[in-house]
C-alpha cells in the first residue's frame, strides 16, 4: 500500500466525529483530497461514470495560467527598483528576479495563509469539504495591489472580502463579486494613499537581505495611465507603449505585462476554463469605446493603447472571465464583457480624479451580471409561455 | 421523406467493451423477479400470495391508485416470495419458474388500451410530464418511441430488430389507435422497418448522444408544454406489444447487450425481463476485477443504470447489463495536475481530446472529485440539446421554486436527458436524482 495512504489512514480515526483532533478534520480532508483523487463512487440512481475534471484541476490550471505573469511581475519589481534607483546599468537579471521575488513572497503567503486559514475554519464549522476556489484569490490578490503595499494591510483586506464578500454567501460559486477585486476595492477606498496616485506606491525603495538598491529620496513614479491623468498630457511616444506590453512600467505587481497574460489567457481559452465571449468582448468594448473617445476629443489615448495600459488586459483576461461572477448564460457573456471594456474606458477618460477604471468596471457588472442572465432567461421562459395552451 | 433532425450538443463517450453482433441464448434459470422501484411514480399492491401458480401474463401487483394497470408476470410458475423492506415496502414479488411454460391468453381484437392495461404491457409506457407510468385516463396528444439509444455500451436496435420487424410494426399500428405515434431513428439507422414504418411519423436525428434520448426527441418534435400529457414507449417493448396484438400472448423477451470493460465476451443475450443476472454473469466476468473486489455491475445503462449485484434481476426497462470497474480503491495519486493520459475527459486540461475519438476508455465508477456549488457556467448547455438553461432549471429544483422550474420547462425533461451533464459536471452534483426528486415533488404539488 502506498505510503502517504497509509499516513492518511493512520490519521483518520483521530479526525473523526469524536476524536481528540476532530477539530482539523478539514484541514485534514483537504490535504487528503490533494494528494490522491477521491476514492468515491457514484451512489444509486446517479451516473455510474464521471469525467476525470473537477474543480480542484480547473483551480490548478488557472493557477498555472497566472505563473508567467507572476514570474514577470517580481522581474518587473527589481527593473523598476533599479530603475528608480538610477541602478539599472549594474544590475543584474538574476539580482532583479530575487529582488521582486523576495518583495513578492511574504505578500503571497500573507494571502494564502489569511484566506485559506478562513476557509479551513469555515469548512469545518459547516461540515462541508475545503473548497478550493481561493486557490485562485490568494494568487490574484498579491498580483493586482501595489507592490509597497503593507502585509498588515494586505491580511486585513483578504479576510475582510473572503468573510464578507465569499463566505457569507456560502462560499465558491455563490459569490455574487469577485472576492480578488473586493479585496483591492477595500484597501483602495480604505487606504488610499498607499494604492494610487502619483505617490511612492508603485516602486519599491528598499533593499531587502541586501538585495536591490535604497532611493536616496523619496522617488515617486506615477504609472502611464497616471501620467495620461495629468494636466498639459499630449501622448505617449512610441517607446512607452512597446515597455507596456512587454510590461516594463510602473504597475500592480502582476498586471504591468501584456505578454505574460497574454500566454496565460491562451491557456485559460484553449482549457475553456475562461470564456472566450467574455474575453474577447472586453477587449472589443475597450477597443469601440477608447476609439469613440478620442475621436469626440476627450482624451489623448489611443484606443489600443487602453488596452495595453494599467489593469486593463489582467482584467478582462482573469478577472472578468471569472465564471461565478460573470454571466452565466451564453449571450450574457458578449453584453456583460462589451459593458466592461466600455466603463472601463470610460471611468478612465472621463474621471479626472482616478486614473483606472477596471476594478470599478468589474466589480459593477458583477452586479449587473444576474440583471443581464435574468432578459435572457426569460425570454426563454416567455418564449415557452407562448406556446402553452392553457397558464 | 422523413425530416431529418440534426443536433449539435451533446457527448458520445466511447467505453470499451462494446457487444459483438452475436445473440447467445441462456437456459430458462429458476427465479424471476418484478422490482416495482422499476415502475417510477407507482403505489404497488400485491394482488399475489406465496404459493400460487400463476402464468405469464397474470398479475402480480397493480396500482393502487389505478388498479386497472396491473404489472404481470413475465414466466408461469409459483410465486416464491414476496419481498417486503422497511416500512413493509414491496421491494420484488419473485417468481419460480416452472419447466413448461404457459402463458395466459388474450384477445387481441378488441380495444387497445384495455387490452394493453389487462396484459400489463400498459405499465411499459411512460409519461411526459414527470416521467412515471402513465396515467390511463390522460388523453395523449402523442405517442413517442425513439429506436435507438445512443448511450455508450447500449444496445443497438437495428440488430435486436432484425427477424422482429413485422411484431415492432404491429406494435407501433396499435399504439397509433391511441394516439398520433411518433418514432425517432438515427442518422445511421437503414432498416426499412424505422425508415418506412407505417402508421406513425418518423423524424430522424442526427447528432451525438442523448440525441437518442425520447425527451430530446420530443423536445424538438412536439415540447410539452404545461398540462399536455405524451407518452413514451421503449423500442423493444413496442415489439412486446406487437408479439401480444400478434398472438395474443405477452412474450417479454428481450435482447440485451451484455457490455462493458469487465465483461470478457461482450454480446447480445436473448433473456426474459426479471432474469437473475447470474445466468447471464456467471464466468462471464474479468478475472482482474473480481480479485479486487470491485465490479459494477448495473441493470441498465452505465449513463441511466441502478447499481446492482450479480444476484440481481434484470430491471423492466433495462435494454443491457453494464460492468464497470467499481474503482473505490484507486488510490490515484495528485489528481489535480498529473497528466493522467488513460483518463477521459472532455476538458482540454487532459490529454484525451489529442487521442481522436477512436480510442476506447475504461472509466470506473469514482466521482472523481468533491461535490462543490455550480462554478463553471455552460458546463450542461453543452451536452443538453433543448431549448431550456439546464444549468437554471436545476436550480430551481434546488431552490424548491415550483413557479421557475415550470417556466424554465421541467415538464419536458426526464432524469435521463442530464445523465452527460452529470457526467461532465465538474462541480459532481447529482443531477440525475436532483431532477428525480424536483419531478415527485412537483407531482405531489399539482396532484
Amino acid at each position: 500500500m502506498n505510503p502517504i495512504k497509509k499516513l492518511f489512514d493512520n490519521i483518520h480515526p483521530y479526525v473523526e466525529e469524536g476524536g481528540k483532533f476532530h477539530a482539523f478534520r478539514s484541514l485534514v480532508d483537504g490535504f487528503e483530497t490533494f494528494a490522491f483523487v477521491p476514492n468515491t463512487t457514484s451512489r444509486v440512481g446517479c451516473v455510474n461514470i464521471h469525467d476525470a475534471i473537477d474543480s480542484k484541476r480547473i483551480m490548478s490550471f488557472v493557477v498555472i495560467a497566472l505563473i508567467p505573469a507572476l514570474l514577470f511581475g517580481m522581474y518587473n519589481v527589481g527593473y523598476q527598483n533599479a530603475l528608480a534607483t538610477g541602478h539599472l546599468a549594474d544590475a543584474t537579471f538574476w539580482g532583479m528576479f530575487w529582488y521582486g521575488f523576495l518583495a513578492v513572497l511574504p505578500k503571497i503567503i500573507v494571502s494564502y495563509v489569511v484566506g485559506l486559514g478562513i476557509e479551513f475554519v469555515v469548512a469545518q464549522w459547516k461540515n462541508e469539504e475545503i473548497q478550493e476556489g481561493f486557490l485562485v484569490s490568494g494568487i490574484l490578490i498579491p498580483m493586482i495591489v501595489p507592490v509597497t503595499c503593507p502585509l498588515w494591510m494586505l491580511a486585513l483586506a483578504v479576510a475582510f472580502s473572503v468573510i464578507l464578500a465569499k463566505e457569507i454567501f456560502g462560499g465558491t460559486g455563490m459569490n455574487i463579486f469577485n472576492p480578488a477585486l473586493i479585496t483591492r476595492a477595500f484597501l483602495f477606498f480604505s487606504y488610499p494613499s498607499a494604492m494610487t496616485g502619483d505617490a511612492t506606491v508603485w516602486v519599491a525603495q528598499d533593499t531587502i537581505f541586501g538585495l536591490g538598491y535604497k532611493a536616496t529620496d523619496a522617488y515617486t513614479a506615477a504609472t502611464p495611465l497616471g501620467e495620461a491623468a495629468q494636466a498639459g498630457f499630449s501622448g505617449f511616444d512610441p517607446s512607452q507603449i512597446q515597455d507596456a506590453i512587454v510590461g516594463l512600467i510602473p504597475g500592480c505587481i502582476g498586471e504591468t505585462s501584456v505578454i505574460a497574460i497574454a500566454l496565460g489567457g491562451l491557456l485559460l481559452l484553449w482549457t475553456g476554463v475562461a470564456s472566450w465571449k467574455t474575453m474577447l468582448s472586453v477587449f472589443v468594448g475597450g477597443a469601440a469605446t477608447g476609439y469613440l473617445m478620442q475621436a469626440l476629443g476627450l482624451t489623448q489615448i489611443e484606443w489600443y493603447e487602453h488596452l495595453v495600459l494599467g489593469g486593463f488586459a489582467f482584467g478582462a483576461v482573469f478577472m472578468a472571465t471569472d465564471p461565478v461572477t460573470s454571466c452565466r448564460t451564453e449571450s450574457g457573456k458578449y453584453v456583460y464583457g462589451l459593458l466592461i471594456g466600455f466603463i472601463a474606458v470610460l471611468v478612465r477618460v472621463l474621471n479626472p480624479g482616478y486614473p483606472e477604471g477596471m476594478m470599478l468596471a468589474i466589480l459593477l457588472m458583477n452586479l449587473f451580471a444576474s440583471l443581464i442572465d435574468y432578459c435572457f432567461v426569460q425570454s426563454n421562459i416567455n418564449m415557452r409561455a407562448k406556446r402553452a395552451t392553457i397558464k | 421523406m422523413a425530416k431529418v433532425i440534426k443536433l449539435r450538443k451533446g457527448l458520445d463517450i466511447n467505453l470499451k467493451g462494446k457487444a459483438t453482433k452475436e445473440t447467445a441464448t441462456v437456459k430458462c434459470p429458476g427465479e424471476y423477479a418484478l422490482v416495482p422501484d422499476d415502475f417510477t411514480g407507482v403505489k404497488s399492491k400485491v394482488v399475489v400470495k406465496e404459493g400460487d401458480a400463476v402464468k405469464a401474463g397474470d398479475a402480480l401487483f397493480v396500482d393502487k391508485l389505478h388498479p386497472e394497470v396491473k404489472f404481470v408476470s413475465p414466466v408461469s410458475g409459483i410465486v416464491s416470495l414476496v419481498e417486503r423492506g422497511d416500512r413493509r415496502k414491496l421491494l420484488s414479488i419473485r417468481v419460480k419458474a416452472d419447466e413448461k411454460q404457459e402463458a395466459r391468453q388474450f384477445d387481441a381484437k378488441g380495444d387497445v388500451k384495455a387490452l394493453m392495461l389487462e396484459s400489463g404491457l400498459f405499465a411499459f409506457l411512460r409519461q411526459r410530464p414527470y416521467d412515471v407510468v402513465a396515467n390511463p385516463e390522460d388523453k395523449p396528444k402523442a405517442i413517442f418511441v425513439s429506436a435507438f439509444n445512443s448511450m455508450p455500451l447500449s444496445q443497438d436496435f437495428e440488430y435486436v430488430l432484425e427477424g422482429q420487424e413485422a411484431e415492432f410494426q404491429a406494435g407501433l399500428s396499435a399504439l397509433a389507435k391511441m394516439a398520433k405515434v411518433y418514432l425517432g431513428v438515427s442518422a445511421k439507422q437503414t432498416a426499412k422497418a424505422l425508415t418506412d414504418a407505417k402508421d406513425c411519423e418518423v423524424n430522424i436525428f442526427d447528432g451525438p448522444a442523448p440525441a437518442g434520448n425520447v425527451g430530446v426527441q420530443i423536445n424538438h418534435v412536439s415540447p410539452v408544454n404545461k398540462g399536455e400529457v405524451v407518452w413514451t414507449m421503449g423500442a423493444e417493448e413496442v415489439i412486446f406489444l406487437g408479439r401480444l396484438m400478434k398472438t395474443g400472448k405477452v412474450d417479454f423477451t428481450r435482447t440485451i447487450a451484455l457490455a462493458g470493460s469487465e465483461v470478457k465476451a461482450p454480446k447480445y443475450y436473448k433473456v426474459k425481463v426479471g432474469q437473475k443476472l447470474t445466468t447471464l454473469l456467471d464466468g462471464n466476468l474479468s478475472p482482474s476485477g473480481e480479485k479486487e473486489g470491485g465490479l459494477r455491475i448495473i441493470s441498465g445503462n452505465v449513463m441511466t443504470g441502478f447499481k446492482t449485484t450479480a444476484e440481481g434481476f434484470l430491471g423492466a426497462h433495462a435494454t443491457e447489463v453494464n460492468v464497470i470497474p467499481e474503482g473505490d480503491h484507486a488510490d490515484e495519486m495528485l489528481g489535480w495536475i498529473m497528466p493522467r493520459f488513460n483518463t477521459f475527459s472532455t476538458h482540454r486540461s487532459y490529454f484525451s481530446w489529442l487521442l481522436g475519438k477512436k480510442k476506447e476508455y475504461v472509466i470506473d465508477a469514482r466521482i472523481k472529485g468533491g461535490e462543490r456549488h455550480m462554478i463553471m457556467s455552460g458546463e450542461y448547455d453543452k451536452v443538453f440539446p433543448m431549448d431550456i438553461y439546464a444549468g437554471y432549471l436545476v436550480k430551481a429544483i434546488i431552490a424548491g421554486d415550483i413557479d421557475r422550474q415550470e417556466a424554465l420547462g421541467i415538464y419536458e425533461v426526464a432524469p435521463e436527458d442530464f445523465a452527460i451533464a452529470e457526467f461532465v459536471d465538474s462541480s459532481k452534483l447529482e443531477l440525475q436524482r436532483i431532477v428525480r426528486e424536483g419531478l415527485d415533488i412537483l407531482r405531489k404539488e399539482n396532484a
